[in-house]
């Protein structure tokens, strides 16, 4: 068998599937999404070379720049959210009662398709007869926002929903990454005369430092090309209030028949991600040192 | 030994996943003819029976009928729920793999297909057959031509009325308006006593458009909207930017759902079914809710009644029977077919037998006139079918009219009208520089 195994042809051989897979599915669409944004197309004619036109547009584009800002802003919401996921994991954690039905109550809404969810939120949003306002007026509030209707908060309103729908996600991997904490340590610390609020906050959360770090760009990535909710709720709208990067480039390819243009930001999310990513790793690793 | 076989096993295992993929590549050229010798003519349409029964069991006994005619045709359908249909066909056309016999959209959605020179014209059918000839309600064939020739027969009309609830009316001793004025008084009354007045889902942009759209037809008269996508008009013309502002009175005055910006046109038909909002402006796709439907209670429909959009005081358009609506789906001939001729008969038969089966069997108002002497059906769609041979003018929808891009930025600045996020003035604007931006 190790004789097999060192033969380079048979390496290759078993890395082939995959290979061909990952290029097929992932790196060749890349690649082309970035030709398509050389094009002006409308996705059944013909395809015309229009050079760098898109992308020169699209570094211009108000929207576009509107649209990565709202995506920014769910992206650092995520982030802030991770505090409270991780409270209540490691609240979950610390052997109270009921800690596994809990868990499991936290994980239903990642088990909701986005589009379901969607239509509860809906439902809950709806200015006159959601659950929301009527539970507000029913409080004394006579005139209860209009929640997606109002271009000021509509971005807010929206995040809640998402930030809930993967709430669940967040805790569960937490929880698992606490369980896996040594419980000599928390013993020793306990012995010490260690507060539960220092053994989490000096024992537990430095030695998860790692999960958190891949938490944070989970979230930043994934609130960068988010897209589901903010389609089913609202569309972007009102008036582009609410649009993100995918909305925005779905709207250009599909609604108004731009597959050039659209291919164009969807390279250029792809490009954002990519910079996001590395700058939070810079920022990350810097702290890790300094932790253990 | 091992070695080699292990490479063998490797090889053979990657060959058949190559030919499996070749399979399938393959599997989709076409054939001219099947097995017993018959021509095969392929129709795709977008009736699922789950979704559309009464439009699929027409479809599927027209075919029976016909192929027992025609022995020597075998009409193999596909059948895909609209979403799907419209990318689907898209992929089809960017691999010029088009069905022979498909349906299609009017004005900007077939023009690419046309220009890309996929689609056959069709006026012969119409000029061979009398019967056809005569038979289209005037204008709507129009919405399928590109330069003079038709490049699709529609199936579907749609008008839009406003339907109101008599119950609600009558409570408050509400006349039908006739007028704008008398019109706005209904708002105030009912805004008055707590009542929403009309219902909108301006989300989706096309249905508060209805709004502006017959406000521009009243006020503007009734060529103005079409001259717009024609160049001969302006966007930014007077009566386009007093329509604009009327609605924006009209939200004003709380005329309209709260919120209605947020909410899809299925949300706000909801307070129309419901019975909390008096009323809603809407196209007859929605006849069967307030007729045969059987998931909607008796009681409701009985209450249920319509009116045509009030004249504007002052306005050009001074006809009531003057109305905003379009075709819906219409049937193409694909250019490349192999059986064009065969198609094109089917295409005609087709038309023919839907305009003969539709209102009665699924509460679809054809294309085509419809002799309602001998049909027994609900007061409403009479009525309709003769307000439609009465009909002065139809005006297709404005988002139908206009290329995609236009279409877009319509629904959206529609919805921000309504949510008042532009005035009226930034409104009509941004419409003429996306408009000059075509036309460059």
């Amino acid at each position: 068998m190790k004789s097999v195994m060192s033969n380079k042809w048979v390496i290759s051989l078993y890395v082939l599937p995959s290979l061909i897979l990952i290029l097929l599915l992932i790196y060749i669409p890349i690649f082309l999404t970035g030709y398509y944004g050389l094009m002006d197309w409308n996705g059944i004619g013909q395809m015309k070379f229009i050079g760098l036109e898109n992308y020169i547009e699209l570094v211009q584009d108000k929207k576009f720049w509107q649209s990565t800002w709202h995506s920014l802003l769910l992206g650092i919401f995520s982030t802030l959210s991770l505090v409270g996921y991780l409270i209540l994991s490691l609240i979950l954690a610390s052997k109270i009662k009921g800690a596994n039905v809990l868990r499991k109550i936290y994980l239903i809404p990642m088990l909701l398709s986005s589009v379901a969810i969607g239509q509860l939120w809906a439902k809950i949003f709806d200015p006159t007869n959601g659950m929301l306002n009527r539970l507000l007026v029913l409080l004394g509030v006579e005139n209860p926002p209009l929640w997606l209707a109002d271009s000021n908060i509509v971005l807010y309103a929206l995040f809640i929903p998402i930030v809930w729908q993967y709430a669940g996600f967040y805790i569960i991997i937490f929880y698992a990454a606490l369980k896996n904490v040594p419980e000599e340590l928390i013993e020793a610390a306990k012995i010490d005369g260690a507060s539960p609020i220092q053994i989490a906050y000096k024992i537990k959360v430095p030695l998860i430092a790692g999960v958190i770090k891949v938490m944070v760009i989970l979230a930043i990535v994934g609130s960068l090309k988010y897209f589901d909710l903010i389609f089913v709720l609202t569309g972007g709208g009102p008036n582009g209030a609410s649009e993100v990067m995918a909305s925005y480039m779905y709207t250009e390819a599909f609604n108004k028949y731009n597959f050039g243009y659209g291919s164009a930001i969807g390279f250029g999310l792809l490009v954002i991600c990519l910079v996001m990513t590395w700058i939070i790793q810079k920022l990350l690793s810097s702290k890790e040192n300094v932790d253990f | 030994m091992l070695k080699k076989k292990t490479v063998a096993t490797f090889v053979s295992a990657i060959l058949v996943g190559l030919l499996a993929l070749a399979g399938c590549s393959s599997s989709s050229s076409t054939k001219e003819s099947d097995a017993d010798g018959k021509k095969v003519i392929k129709f795709m349409h977008l009736w699922p029976e789950g979704s559309s029964k009464a439009q699929f069991s027409i479809v599927k006994d027209v075919i029976d009928e016909y192929e027992k005619e025609h022995k020597d045709i075998d009409i193999q359908t596909e059948i895909l729920n609209p979403d799907q249909y419209r990318e689907k066909l898209k992929v089809l056309a960017s691999s010029n793999e088009l069905p022979d016999i498909g349906m299609t959209w009017s004005d900007g959605f077939i023009k690419p297909y046309v220009e890309g020179n996929m689609l056959a014209p069709l006026d012969d059918i119409v000029e061979k057959d009398p019967d056809l000839k005569d038979s289209f309600i005037p204008g709507v064939k129009e919405s399928y031509a590109v330069d003079g020739k038709t490049y699709g027969l529609p199936l579907e009309l749609n008008i839009s009325y406003v339907f109101y609830n008599k119950e609600i009316f009558e409570k408050y001793n509400l006349e039908v308006p006739k007028t704008f004025k008398e019109y706005k008084n209904v708002v105030k009354i009912l805004t008055d006593n707590g009542v929403i007045p009309a219902t909108v889902g301006a989300k989706d942009g096309w249905p508060a458009s209805f709004w502006f759209m017959y406000l521009a037809d009243r006020i503007g008269g009734s060529t103005i909207l079409t001259d717009v996508i024609k160049g001969k008009a302006k966007f930014d013309d007077p009566t386009i930017l007093k329509a604009a502002e009327e609605v924006q009175n009209l939200v004003d005055m709380g005329g309209f759902v709260k919120g209605a910006s947020a909410l899809s046109n299925d949300e706000a038909k909801g307070y129309f079914m419901n019975e909390q909002a008096a009323m809603f402006l809407t196209a007859t796709w929605e006849l069967p809710n307030y007729t045969t439907s059987p998931d909607v209670p008796q009681e409701f429909k009985d209450k249920i009644g319509y009116f045509k959009f009030p004249i504007y005081e002052g306005g050009k358009g001074t006809d009531i029977n003057s109305y905003v609506g379009g075709p819906g789906v219409g049937l193409f001939v694909a250019k490349d077919s192999k059986v064009q001729k065969e198609a094109k008969d089917f295409v005609g038969y087709l038309i023919k037998r839907w305009g003969e089966k539709s209102v009665i069997d699924a509460g679809v108002i054809p294309a085509t006139k419809v002799d309602t002497s001998s049909m027994d059906l609900s007061p409403m769609y009479i009525e309709i079918l003769k307000d439609l041979s009465e009909a002065s003018n139809v005006t297709t929808y404005f988002d139908t009219q206009a290329s995609p891009a236009v279409a877009e930025l319509h629904h959206d600045l529609v919805t921000a009208l309504f949510g008042k996020q532009v005035n009226p003035k930034e409104f009509v604007k941004q419409h003429v520089d996306e408009l000059a931006k075509e036309q460059k």
